[in-house]
């Protein structure tokens, strides 16, 4: 169920609970490199990935904004989104586990339509930060 | 070494079709089992799936002219990513004409000493009554030396 655009103007609205996935796997970053086809070496190919100076192949940057946009979405619907902006700060890797969450950092009037601005973020067991993220959607 | 000559390239124009399996698919990759996605004959794409444009750019010869900015594959990586929708997101079915474009390259201080470039990619999405869809910003970025290879340690 949507929430209501009273609430999310008023600060009543309650965001979903955090996306937490992971401990994520080699697997998860293949499987998006074939959804995606960035078939970059260096998010599978473990020799690939030492040569380059790395311990492991490291996630593609757009797999975690990929599930970072996915947590708003399931909030405030895939077919009111207007805007998304993603940030990458540290690199994931095989064994991290991602939480992603975010507030209404906005809602405002435009063309005659309701919207809300987002803020999200999708931070790392250490407590470090692998994506920061802006978005925005239509409330209907 | 980035080239800043790049700056006003545009690639040709080239075909986008938004298609159902390939949405599921996608969804599925970032972890999402929404309705809006996964049901209908015409399920609407995800914020970032147009990042499956380059399937469709990289088969088209001169539609790509990310490599004319020619950053550094050992110091470049991916900064920031941004879509804009001008209305509802596309679904499948739908047949995008898009185009891509070098906007700018530029020099920035980075926080630790040392210069950082970044250039930025354009690609506008149209309909085929040629309406702008949708608009995507990629930036990339070029460090002055190679990142630290000690910052790489896999999580336990």
């Amino acid at each position: 169920m949507s929430p209501r655009w009273e609430d999310l103007r008023d600060g009543r609205a309650v965001p979903p609970p955090p996306l937490v996935v992971g401990p994520v796997t080699r697997t998860d970053f293949v499987r998006y490199q074939g959804a995606s086809g960035d078939m970059n070496p260096i998010h599978h190919d473990e020799l690939f990935a030492r040569a380059a100076g790395y311990d492991a192949p490291l996630a593609v940057g757009m797999f975690q904004a990929g599930v970072l946009a996915t947590w708003a979405t399931n909030w405030l619907g895939p077919e009111n989104v207007r805007r998304t902006k993603v940030r990458w700060r540290e690199q994931v890797w095989p064994g991290d586990v991602l939480t992603c969450t975010g507030k209404v950092v906005r809602a405002f009037e435009e063309n005659g339509e309701h919207k809300v601005d987002l803020e999200l973020l999708c931070t790392k067991q250490t407590g470090g930060i692998a994506v920061h993220g802006w978005m925005t959607f239509v409330v209907p | 070494m980035a080239d800043k000559s790049s700056v006003g390239s545009e690639g040709v124009p080239f075909e986008v079709a938004i298609e159902r399996g390939k949405i599921r698919e996608f969804a599925r990759a970032t972890r999402s089992t929404h309705a809006a996605y996964m049901d209908g004959e015409r399920p609407v794409a995800p914020p970032t799936f147009l990042t499956t444009q380059f399937f469709w750019e990289d088969g088209v010869e001169g539609a790509n002219p990310w490599h004319l900015v020619k950053l550094d594959p050992q110091r470049g990586m991916h900064a920031e990513q941004e879509y804009v929708y001008f209305g509802p997101p596309p679904r499948a079915g739908a047949k995008l004409v898009a185009r891509s474009r070098i906007e700018s390259v530029y020099d920035k201080d980075g926080r630790r000493g040392g210069k950082l470039t970044f250039a930025v990619m354009v690609t506008e999405f149209r309909d085929a009554s040629g309406t702008l869809v949708a608009e995507a910003r990629l930036t990339g970025v070029e460090t002055e030396r190679p990142p630290e290879p000690a910052a790489s340690k896999e999580a336990p």
